[in-house]
């Protein structure tokens, strides 16, 4: 009789870690929320200027400061925008800013720290030295300096946010080169013949990356924290464009006297992206090293 | 004792160095005429090239850094275009503001975080941990203008309880004679509690937003360290012992928990320096925030300068305090300096 | 007419939940300990020696759950205490002493402030003092110039010196016994020895009983009077040490005895331990769990384990014990 037991098929990397986080999410019901809540908000930055029943910023001065109703469903603001177009809209801007910050910090912090911890020598002192130096401002204040001296746009707000997260970037990837340097991974790929930089682009950064993912989720809910209180008080992007920073600026002013919903809605959004993205990076640190869970 | 506080203070000065140079350059390289920024929007080429001229700005840099350096070393910061007043003599008249609202927003969240965390970590997974768990992490969310919008919103508006934000004081009370600038105290030195109160009232819903905002790392942290220290070896001990749960869980444990909490203080710290800013301008405080905002906003910028400088060097001190303090705590630092 | 016991431990279980599933670390444990005598709780690691001692002081892992059993001292079930009763007992009347003194000691406080805390929680002295007191627990431990060294650290001192404190603190409420967990594990063998004759002379003063955990026979043979052998949470043999050397019973404490570097005559005759520790998560664990690494197992060993009575004392938990009167080298291989 031949043989007819079947050997399991070696799975690829990518199948065994899609089949973990699948475990994870089940596990953890709070994770697939979450998740569930990033899509809808990448789907309302992809498709809201479509889908929007207003203009936002068509301004319509017999409908000013309309609170929440069946034509309006998160009410007017002071020159009869719809709350609610503007507030959607504003994703797209806002998660952009986000995507950005988060893809230039991994990119200037993620290099520039891995090239400290795999050369070490003079890389390594002038990374730390710019890294220290950028760490004994507040952060906030920082990015307050460095977007009033460049100027309100939204690409240096990016920059402002990339700079002021760049030390955590380093310090994390330049720990990891650190222990792939000591683990023998260079010497291995060295003796192969690979050139340094084939090695540290094709060997390190890629296990160093799972690592940073996590805290890119964090970083991304900060961005948009960081780009709206530029905004709030003024040095961010500027009205009319909808973003929800200086439209909680804009409704600051009647809050207090009981028109709570133009700044109400933009700042809940505010409130709801960046805290999905605070548990995404928690459930991302699960998927990615269970060890880690606090 | 002494040592650990020189090592320390030797450690802080190439930040402080890095601090004067960064802003600096925050000012020389800008893309543009630097002398434009300081001469203002409605400058005329000449009023700029007058201003080129007496600031130094036509001078090789190394030589205007060490004009910068010298002036900073006499206190010179530079002139508000928009008051015409010298730019230190208005920080230090205003840090008072910031810094008694800073500090009573930390003591908040302090009084709440630290408590929270300890009984988070002696009940894991209760309901109450979940609680602490959710809490932190919406606190981290929300926008921190957000919050004392919301606040105001509530309290004064709907509740009528708080005051209306219009800053330190009601406008039918008059600030105490100034000791320390700070209200509080000064009207209790004074020995006159209507202000005390008055300014007290005052302090409540900004204090309470910016204690919002730093509650959640706080929490986050004590409860961690807890969790981390009860499960130790010295904990079991002290159990075996027979002490009470309040000595194992306050003297031995907690004590030994608040060495990372208070190293995260500086970090809370720094992020408060920063949420300052939005506070003081949701609330209209009269403290640094608020004047390096208005001064953005009229293009002013010698007061912009100033502020980020002040803000550093309080944030590098601030950490070298905390560093004393730990060593204070933790005899294994203290000995081996 | 001997006297009654100081602890009782009848038929005492723990269960640990883990996330790889139910361990079943104890089970059906019983020995007891006489008013002034000292025993042994001797077995390899993972044998749950300490997991006793922590489940009779009541420190057990919240992961962990007493399942069945009972452990009386003076009149209570300490496993079913109040925290009340449990409070009056810790520290009191029952200490324990833990091995790695350097961490098992609060690393920011003075040792003579942990030695006061205890006095003081135990009402022994007034609390003015107690420092002094304190100082004079250090002497009684033989620490030189105890009144500087009361307000040292931890860290500042050897691992020997720790222990003494950690002695200290235990012994400061005058307990009427004292559990010591591996109390020379990770201390050079001069202090070895010097702590385990404090240990010994303090418990004769005092007329103190001691339980000593360890996983060295030879130790245990040298300083109890009594010991009881256990494999995998099971006890496997109790006897007075005289006897259990001379005559081992069980398979078992006969490996054990030639794995000892003390007994065999060269390092060849060294033997190690067949086997190994079964996986005590197994639902399907044999009622014997030596029984699948034993040369004697007969088709008895399926049942239930026995309590067989062997001598005066001696009490051996096996089908097929080995015979009275057997020189080691034979007892060792034969089935």
């Amino acid at each position: 009789m031949t043989d007819t037991t079947a050997v399991a098929p070696r799975q690829s990397p990518l199948a065994s870690l899609l089949r973990h986080s699948r475990h994870v999410l089940a596990e953890n019901p709070v994770t697939s929320f979450a998740f569930a809540l990033f899509l809808l908000i990448l789907l309302a930055a992809l498709f809201g200027p479509q889908m929007v029943p207003y203009d936002p910023l068509a301004s319509n001065t017999a409908q000013t400061l309309k609170p929440p109703n069946a034509q309006h469903w998160f009410g007017t603001d002071q020159l009869g925008r719809d709350v609610f177009s503007r507030v959607t809209v504003a994703t797209r801007l806002d998660f952009f800013i986000a995507v950005a910050s988060v893809a230039l910090v991994f990119l200037m912090g993620g290099l520039a720290g891995v090239a400290a911890g795999f050369f070490g020598g003079w890389i390594d002192r002038v990374v730390g030295r710019i890294a220290d130096t950028i760490m004994a401002f507040p952060l906030f204040v920082l990015a307050m300096g460095i977007v009033a001296a460049l100027g309100n746009t939204v690409q240096n707000i990016v920059l402002a946010t990339a700079i002021v997260n760049f030390p955590l970037y380093a310090r994390i990837a330049r720990t990891e080169a650190n222990v792939r340097r000591e683990a023998g991974f260079v010497e291995a790929a060295r003796l192969s013949g690979n050139a340094n930089w084939r090695i540290l682009i094709g060997q390190i950064l890629p296990n160093v990356f799972p690592i940073l993912v996590v805290q890119m989720s964090l970083t991304m809910g900060y961005a948009i924290l960081n780009a709206a209180g530029l905004s709030f008080i003024g040095l961010g992007v500027r009205p009319p464009t909808p973003e929800w920073g200086i439209m909680v600026a804009e409704g600051a002013a009647f809050m207090v006297s009981g028109q709570w919903w133009n700044a109400f809605f933009p700042g809940a959004a505010l409130m709801i992206t960046v805290f999905c993205f605070n548990l995404l990076g928690d459930g991302l640190r699960d998927i990615v090293d269970p060890r880690r869970r606090t | 004792m002494m040592t650990l506080i020189i090592k320390r203070a030797a450690m802080a000065i190439p930040s402080l160095i890095g601090v004067v140079v960064v802003t600096f350059l925050l000012t020389r390289l800008l893309p543009g005429d630097p002398a434009a920024y300081f001469a203002g929007p409605a400058a005329t080429p000449q009023a700029i090239q007058e201003v080129r001229v007496k600031l130094g700005l036509d001078k090789p840099l190394i030589q205007q850094f060490s004009h910068y350096v010298v002036d900073l070393a006499h206190g010179n910061f530079g002139t508000s275009l928009t008051t015409g007043q010298p730019v230190v003599t208005e920080l230090r008249t205003r840090l008072p503001a910031s810094a008694e609202l800073t500090l009573l927003g930390l003591l908040v969240s302090i009084a709440i975080a630290v408590p929270l965390g300890i009984i988070a970590a002696t009940r894991p997974n209760s309901l109450l941990d979940h609680t602490c768990r959710i809490v932190s992490t919406a606190g981290v969310s929300l926008p921190v203008f957000f919050t004392g919008l919301i606040l105001i919103y509530f309290f004064y508006y709907w509740l009528g309880w708080a005051p209306a934000p219009l800053g330190r004081l009601d406008v039918f009370y008059l600030a105490p004679p100034q000791v320390t600038g700070f209200y509080l105290i000064d009207s209790l030195i004074a020995g006159d509690p209507q202000t005390f109160a008055a300014a007290l009232k005052q302090l409540v819903l900004p204090a309470l937003t910016l204690g919002v905002f730093s509650l959640a790392p706080i929490a986050r942290m004590t409860r961690a360290s807890m969790l981390a220290v009860l499960s130790s070896d010295f904990i079991r001990t002290a159990r075996a012992n027979g002490l009470s749960n309040w000595t194992v869980v306050i003297t031995y444990a907690f004590r030994n928990a608040m060495l990372p909490v208070i190293t995260t203080l500086g970090m809370v710290f720094s992020f408060l320096l920063g949420a300052n800013v939005l506070v003081e301008k949701v609330f209209a405080w009269p403290g640094i925030g608020s004047y390096a905002v208005e001064a953005l906003l009229a293009s002013d910028f010698a007061p912009v300068q100033g502020f980020v400088l002040t803000m550093a060097a309080m944030y590098v001190i601030l950490n070298l305090v905390i560093d004393v303090l730990y060593g204070l705590i933790d005899p294994r630092v203290r000995l081996e300096a | 007419m001997t006297a009654p016991p100081a602890l009782c431990v009848d038929r005492l279980s723990v269960e640990f939940r883990t996330r790889s599933g139910l361990v079943r670390a104890l089970d059906d444990v019983t020995f007891s300990v006489r008013r002034s005598e000292t025993i042994a709780l001797v077995g390899e690691s993972g044998s749950g020696k300490s997991v006793t001692a922590y489940a009779i002081m009541g420190l057990l892992d919240p992961a962990g759950r007493v399942t069945n059993g009972q452990a009386m001292f003076d009149g209570i079930d300490l496993l079913a205490a109040s925290p009340k009763q449990l409070a009056a007992v810790r520290g009191r009347q029952i200490s324990m002493i833990f091995q790695n003194p350097r961490t098992a000691l609060n690393p920011i406080r003075p040792v003579g402030r942990q030695i006061a805390d205890v006095l003081i929680r135990h009402g022994k002295v007034p609390a003015r003092e107690a420092p002094q007191q304190a100082v004079e627990m250090l002497r009684a431990v033989g620490i030189s110039d105890p009144g500087r060294r009361a307000s040292a650290y931890p860290f500042e001192m050897s691992g020997g010196m720790c222990q003494r404190v950690m002695i200290a603190i235990a012994l400061a409420a005058k307990p009427s016994l004292l559990i010591a967990d591996e109390p020379t594990t990770g201390l050079d063998v001069t202090t070895q020895a010097v702590i385990m004759d404090l240990i010994s002379d303090l418990a004769t003063e005092r007329g103190m009983a001691t339980i000593f955990i360890t996983h060295d026979l030879a130790l245990a043979s040298q300083r109890a009077r009594r010991v009881v052998v256990m494999h995998a949470g099971h006890v496997v043999e109790n006897a007075p040490t005289a006897d259990l050397c001379a005559e081992p019973r069980h398979p078992y404490t006969a490996e054990l005895i030639a794995a000892t570097p003390d007994s065999a005559a060269s390092l060849d005759d060294l033997a190690a331990i067949p086997g190994s520790l079964p996986d005590l998560r197994r639902t399907d664990l044999p009622p014997c769990r030596y029984s699948e690494r034993c040369p004697r197992k007969t088709e008895l060993c399926a049942q239930p384990l026995p309590q067989t009575a062997v001598g005066a004392e001696h009490i051996v938990a096996c089908w097929n014990p080995l015979p009275a009167h057997v020189p080691l080298k034979l007892a060792i291989g034969a089935s």
